[in-house]
């Protein structure tokens, strides 16, 4: 391997057979190229999943109804099931410990939005305190509905960035100002945005108390939400959730009296679950990619090695002159191998280098929806290029051999 | 004269499917240092498969072959290819040059195996290279050259390794008759210089440039005769 001399014989031939080099390093390249693109990819899905999740607090449950489906203890399919106040207040008691924040949302329906003379088109929701942490809002301006809004059943209301950017035109302070709803001022007390982007800004927030009271709510709500209390681990915490959401719907459906297996009239959805989905799917894609990347570096090797046996076929009679002149057959087979372990080095390198730099270059730049910042770590790379060399090698040796093998006679056999 | 090569009741046979095909059927001969013989024979009268035995790309049957005191048998692959190195010169009709390599470099190539630095292999290419009379093509490659060119660089390069034995099959097959009187002149000035040669050839005046006289028949050697040599350079203006 560290023959001067052998590396001289061997820049020879490169040198003088450039095409032929040129066209083995080539494959190998392109090869490597396109395994570290797709691996890149399949980084930056995973990272775009990981990001669509960090939306929203990624640990929360939502509860919502609708009519029975089921017969259960003398009463009809078809009754609308309605959650109220007592329910929100018995999950609250009981889950105290496994749950986070806690909040219902009553919808507020039919009413005329006003700001000043200009009507907003936004839906109007009546929450807790807690719903901030639940939808992972952030506040811009100040604060969002707290405790004593609720006891107190104040009329202040928490707009949004965009709706503020809407409404506000002469550029007065819209902490100062008050929104019309249905007739019945509300004071403005604060401005949120979404870390999940404009649409998910396009609600106006009051106390749920208030909403209730105000529009007719009685003790009516819509939805219930939570989060889960953090765990200690990813499988943990989709394990405590799935526990809970369990017993949470069992709750419900007795205190309403609807059927165990009957799934659409109480319906949870479960963020954990979800995630652990798209968490699997990431892996399966990642796997995929990883298939597609392993045929394509067999490609490459079986490649490598075709190239192998057809340029030992066209030296055939270059290695019989070589013999007659004194070669020994593991110079020969040193000879061969050594030039493309060589060229497959060089070249996988290469396609190494060409590929990171696109990934460095163009990654960060890519803005779509479930891929972010695709990339590769270098260890992986690296390894990768190792591994092809080794096959490389392992493919080129047999061809190699045979060359060393050939019959001086047929060889300079004159065609 | 001490002598070179010594040849023993040699047989070989190539199997062909079911039966053989006897090709040399038991030969005798030596060949004293400094001669220059030609073999001769019709074709497919085995005068190649002997020469490639003798070049050890080819083993007999049976029988015994010494070159110079050294009694060649049972060698592997890597010994015989030390041997052809380090005691044999081979040129070949088709001359066997490789086509990327300049004629120095193919007249180094055998040193390289012989495992010579790379400056020494040069200077000691251009010698031989001037000694063929083409210091100035050096740095040509084989499809520069014509084919008395060639064959020189060929003759250089089987002389570099200053071998016991060079051994020629039909070296002049491929050139016209100038060009081949030119080419044994050289060889001939090889052999004044004390060199052992054998030329395999079918063509009268070529073997009549030698010293000596094997006719091959079937297998067997019919005539062996010493001959007056006849001078190229009195055909070579
Ligand atoms: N590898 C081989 N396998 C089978 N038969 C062979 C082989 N090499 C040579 N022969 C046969 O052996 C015989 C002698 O061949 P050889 O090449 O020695 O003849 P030659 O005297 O050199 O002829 P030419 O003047 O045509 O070169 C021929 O009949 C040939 O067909
Ligand atoms: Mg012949």
């Amino acid at each position: 391997m560290f023959d001067l001399e052998r590396w001289q014989e061997i820049f020879d031939t490169i040198r003088k057979n450039k095409l032929r080099t040129f066209l083995t390093g080539l494959s190998v390249a392109s090869g490597i190229f396109i395994l570290v693109v797709l691996l890149g990819f399949g980084q930056g899905m995973q990272n775009g999943i990981a990001r669509e999740f960090a939306a929203d607090a990624s640990n929360r449950i939502w509860v919502w109804t609708e009519v029975t489906t089921k017969e259960y203890k003398g009463l009809n399919p078809g009754r609308p099931i309605q959650l109220r106040n007592e329910n929100h207040a018995y999950i609250q008691q009981h889950f105290s410990e496994e749950l986070e924040h806690k909040s219902p949302v009553f919808r507020v329906r039919n009413v005329q939005v006003n700001y000043g003379n200009e009507a907003v088109g936004y839906s109007v929701q009546g929450v807790s305190s807690g719903y901030q942490f639940i939808e992972n809002e952030y506040m811009s301006q100040g604060r969002f509905i707290n405790q004593s809004d609720e006891e107190n059943a104040s009329k202040v209301a928490v707009i949004s960035n965009k709706i503020k950017r809407e409404v506000v035109t002469k550029g007065e302070d819209v902490m100062a100002e008050f929104l019309d709803i249905s007739g019945i001022k509300f004071k403005i007390i604060g401005v949120y945005g979404d870390m999940g982007g404009e649409r998910e800004e396009e609600r106006i927030f009051i106390p749920i108390s208030t909403a209730q009271r105000v529009f007719n709510g009685a003790d009516r709500i819509n939805n219930l939400s939570y989060t889960f209390q953090p765990a200690a681990t990813f499988e943990e915490a989709v394990a405590e959730s799935i526990a809970v959401e369990n017993e949470l719907t069992a709750y419900l459906k007795e205190a309403h009296i609807v059927a165990p297996d009957d799934t659409s009239a109480v319906s949870t959805w479960n963020s954990l679950e979800e995630a652990k989905r798209y968490y699997s799917l990431t892996g399966n894609i990642k796997f995929f990619f990883w298939f597609v990347g392993i045929c394509t570096i067999i490609a490459g090797v079986v490649g490598v090695s075709n190239i192998m046996l057809i340029v030992v076929k066209d030296r055939t009679r270059e290695i019989g002159i070589r013999k007659a002149l004194g070669a020994k057959p593991w110079s020969i087979v040193g000879m061969i191998l050594q030039e493309s372990i060589f060229v497959t080095a060089i070249s996988g390198f290469a396609g190494l280098i060409a590929s990171m730099g696109l990934l460095e270059l163009v990654g960060p730049n890519i803005e779509v929806d479930y891929v972010e910042n695709p990339s590769v770590s270098f260890t992986v790379a690296f390894t990768t290029v190792i591994v092809l060399i080794i096959a490389g090698a392992v493919a080129g040796f047999f061809p190699a051999w045979r060359a060393a093998k050939i019959h001086v006679v047929n060889a300079l056999k004159d065609e | 004269m001490p002598t070179m090569i010594e040849i023993k009741d040699l047989h070989k046979s190539y199997q062909m499917g079911s039966n053989a095909l006897h090709v040399l059927k038991g030969l005798n001969f030596n060949v004293e240092e400094g001669e220059l013989v030609a073999i001769m024979g019709s074709s497919g009268s085995g005068k190649s498969t002997l020469l490639n035995i003798l070049g050890m790309l080819d083993v007999s049957d049976s029988g015994e072959y010494i070159l110079d005191g050294v009694p060649i048998k049972n060698l592997n692959e890597t010994k015989a290819a030390q041997y052809r190195n380090k005691f044999l010169g081979f040129i070949f009709q088709s001359f066997n040059l490789i086509n990327y390599k300049t004629a120095l470099e193919n007249v180094a190539l055998p040193l390289y195996y012989q495992g010579m630095g790379r400056k020494v292999r040069q200077e000691k290419a251009l010698k031989y290279l001037e000694q063929v009379g083409l210091k100035e093509w050096s740095h040509h490659l084989p499809n520069e050259l014509s084919g008395g060119q060639k064959q020189r660089v060929a003759i250089a390069r089987a002389m570099v390794g200053e071998p016991k034995v060079l051994l020629a099959d039909e070296l002049t097959g491929a050139l016209d008759s100038i060009t081949s009187y030119e080419v044994m002149e050289l060889l001939q000035k090889i052999n004044d210089q004390g060199n052992t040669i054998l030329v395999v050839t079918h063509e009268d005046d070529i073997a009549h440039m030698c010293k000596r006289i094997v006719h091959l028949r079937d297998g067997i050697i019919v005539k062996d005769e010493k001959i007056k040599q006849v001078r190229a350079s009195e055909y070579v203006q």
